[in-house]
């Protein structure tokens, strides 16, 4: 280890540690305590959590980049998943996505250069019977075709952004 | 607002809300307040006539009357109406003229068609109220639980016949004695709520509008196998059903129904729920084990069962949401009651899921043995974009592909097995005449390689393999030596696959190839 200031708040971190680590199988919930908290998980937390869980570092790091929904880098202001699945595609859902990717000007898993808007495929929101659907943070929006998918962009940007 | 007031009703269902239906609630609390109306509002769960939704719901003496799907200008006109006043009458309901009603709700065919018996509260109750449970029938399955020897409760179980709703279709009441018999001084019972199948959704409605169910059919696991801790695994893709399940959770620990001392019966269960993280495989149950326990999801080899050796090394039952929802009415009602739902060997009820490009997209909860065709078409109305159905997937997935000619199939867990398909989990998803089946088939296999926990080589290899062998068809080149290649890909997937995703995948790849052999062949002027 090196003596730089870690990028992340050292206190907060040991506290969520704290909270969960003598639960049964702590380590999903620790993980997921960090990046509710931090929006990411930091890779310098990595050495931390094995530390206080006893495990080797690698053992975290290959459980974090295990799941897809953890991330190692800061994600942009809003969280949008695109639902990638069949009942989806049977709604259009393959246009949609193309148009996502075009109108915000990146591909998956990538973040607009604004900040505004990181953009995520998944699979499957439970949301089958309106499909296609898409979710922006914790809220899951049904029967979104490309004017729905331009307005919802449209208010949830600080930045005002052309609605065609 | 007094307790006496007439009750109106707008869900709490992640689908219902994402139609609108909170903006609807906060704009009936509005009217109400304003116009001081004698009206108490409800959140209930939905009732799954999803294109109705938001739909708004109002008691009389005569029953619930439905509106749908309501907009917040028709909100305040069937408001202000006071229609519910003047409802006494059953005659008096063919003279409301007002805007989407669709009269008694309980005689909308769509719902009045079905068998509603794990659903039975679902839409009707709000969904964290103890009071509401229990005046529909709740906590009656535990408390005769509370009074039978564990060996009883299990084959009350194993006589109902339920088998496993998760998918696979395991006799529950066969893994549960398995537990039973395990002897061990820890044992426990996981929810498999990691309902990750594309068209499927009834565990997460049944979690968001009747929770208790659930809770309570844990409990009973608990009671037949003596475990006295259980976890629901939970997708971390249903925020809405995280929330309602920890309310619940804690709710019913303060009403005495969960925690040190079960309706002061000195027995003990804990529950929590656990989230997951995006992870399709961890629906496989070794591998939702293995997170639970803090690790990568990566599938566990079988032997040992879960049965034997699960959860921390520890026996444990591992039942999908619905399958342990339907316990307590097994308890409650007698499992002859249940087992007298069915055909064959797939006994009960099923709720189905209508997704996908379908008219009337939603739950349908009957008993096996209806067709597909009376699904698709009788409840479900064709297609959303009126062109007619080309393929139907079921199962998730994981699923085959159906052609018309396989509409006629009993939904019966053994009548699809034998046309190489799968009922799965009840997720039925529509595809109208504009699907390319080869896209799809492609599709399959790149979900694969997405989803694969990477432990075995012939998912993990296979499905990237896959996807390249379906490209080069796709793309003209030498497509008959690819098309045998993939056909071997496919049988050495299902053959030396650890679990059903590499093992399963192929099904829907074979069956595009097979029914609908054309969107294979490119057109040489498309070339």
């Amino acid at each position: 280890m090196n003596n730089t200031k870690p990028s992340f708040d050292v206190d907060q971190v040991a506290r969520i540690i704290e909270q969960h680590k003598n639960r049964p199988g702590a380590l999903l919930p620790i993980l997921h305590g960090i990046q509710d908290e931090l929006s990411f998980i930091p890779s310098e937390v990595l050495p931390v959590v094995a530390k206080q869980l006893n495990l080797s570092r690698a053992e975290v790091h290959g459980v974090v980049s295990f799941y897809h929904h953890f991330r190692t880098s800061p994600p942009g202001r809003n969280i949008v998943q695109i639902c990638r699945a069949e009942s989806c595609q049977a709604m259009g859902s393959r246009n949609l996505e193309a148009h996502a990717k075009q109108s915000l000007g990146i591909d998956f898993n990538q973040t607009s250069i604004d900040r505004e808007f990181t953009l995520l495929p998944v699979y499957c929101l439970g949301n089958c019977a309106c499909s296609p659907a898409v979710r922006i943070g914790d809220v899951v929006y049904g029967n979104v075709d490309i004017d729905t998918f331009d307005q919802l962009m449209h208010e949830h940007s600080a930045v005002a952004v052309e609605v065609k | 607002m007094s307790t006496s007031a007439t009750k109106v009703f707008v869900p709490r269902d992640t689908t219902a809300c994402s139609l609108g239906a909170d903006d609807i609630a906060k704009k009936a609390k509005q009217i109400i307040d304003s116009e001081q109306l004698e009206l108490n509002l409800v959140r209930n769960g939905s009732r799954g006539l999803y294109w109705l939704e938001p739909m708004l719901e109002i008691e009389t003496s005569l029953g619930r009357i439905a509106f749908g799907p309501v907009d917040e200008e028709s909100v305040d006109t069937i408001l202000r109406s006071r229609c519910w006043e003047l409802l006494t009458e059953f005659d008096s309901i063919l003279n409301i003229e007002l805007p989407h009603f669709l009269g008694l709700t309980e005689e909308i065919s769509y719902l009045k068609n079905q068998q509603r018996i794990c659903f039975s509260r679902v839409g009707i109750i709000e969904a964290t109220s103890i009071e509401d449970y229990n005046a529909y029938g709740g906590f009656v399955g535990l408390t005769v639980a509370l009074e039978m020897q564990a060996s009883a409760i299990v084959k009350s179980v194993v006589d109902s016949g339920l088998r496993g709703r998760g998918g696979a279709a395991f006799p529950t009441g066969i893994k549960w004695q398995t537990v039973l018999d395990a002897e061990a001084e820890e044992k426990f019972i996981v929810c498999n709520a990691d309902e990750g199948d594309s068209g499927t959704f009834s565990d997460r409605m049944l979690m968001e509008s009747d929770p208790y169910s659930l809770i309570e059919g844990m409990i009973i696991a608990g009671l037949a196998v003596g475990a006295r801790r259980g976890y629901i695994y939970l997708r971390e893709e249903y925020p809405l059903a995280l929330k309602i399940l920890n309310e619940a959770i804690e709710l019913a620990g303060d009403a005495g129904v969960l925690g040190e001392n079960i309706l002061s019966s000195g027995k003990v269960f804990i529950l929590e729920v656990r989230l997951a993280a995006g992870a399709y495989i961890c629906g496989e149950e070794t591998s939702l084990l293995e997170s639970l326990e803090g690790k990568r999801g990566e599938i566990r080899p079988k032997p040992p069962l879960p049965a034997i050796k699960g959860l921390f090394g520890k026996p444990t039952v591992i039942n999908n949401v619905i399958s342990l929802a339907s316990v307590p009415g097994i308890l409650a009602n007698g499992a002859e009651a249940y087992q007298a739902y069915g055909v064959g060997r797939s006994r009960g009820t099923l709720p189905f899921q209508l997704a996908g490009n379908i008219k009337y997209a939603g739950l349908v909860e009957l008993a096996f043995g209806a067709s597909l065709n009376t699904l698709l078409h009788d409840f479900g109305g064709g297609t959303r974009t009126g062109e007619p159905i080309r393929a139907v997937q079921v199962g998730g997935p994981l699923g085959a592909y159906l052609p018309e000619n396989q509409w006629h199939t009993p939904l019966d867990y053994e009548e699809f097995m034998k046309i190489d398909a799968m009922l799965g989990h009840g997720g039925i998803v529509v595809f109208d005449s504009s699907v390319n089946m080869s896209e799809q088939a492609r599709f399959s296999m790149e979900f694969c390689s997405i989803e694969s926990c990477g432990k075995c080589t012939p998912c993990r290899i296979g499905s990237v393999r896959g996807v390249e062998v379906i490209d080069k068809i796709r793309s003209g080149i030498d497509v008959e030596e690819n098309t045998v290649l993939l056909q071997d890909l496919c049988a050495t997937m299902i053959d030396g696959s650890l679990c059903a995703m590499g093992g399963l995948t192929p099904y829907p790849v074979r069956s595009a190839l097979q029914h609908f052999p054309e969107d294979f062949h490119v057109k040489a002027d498309s070339l």
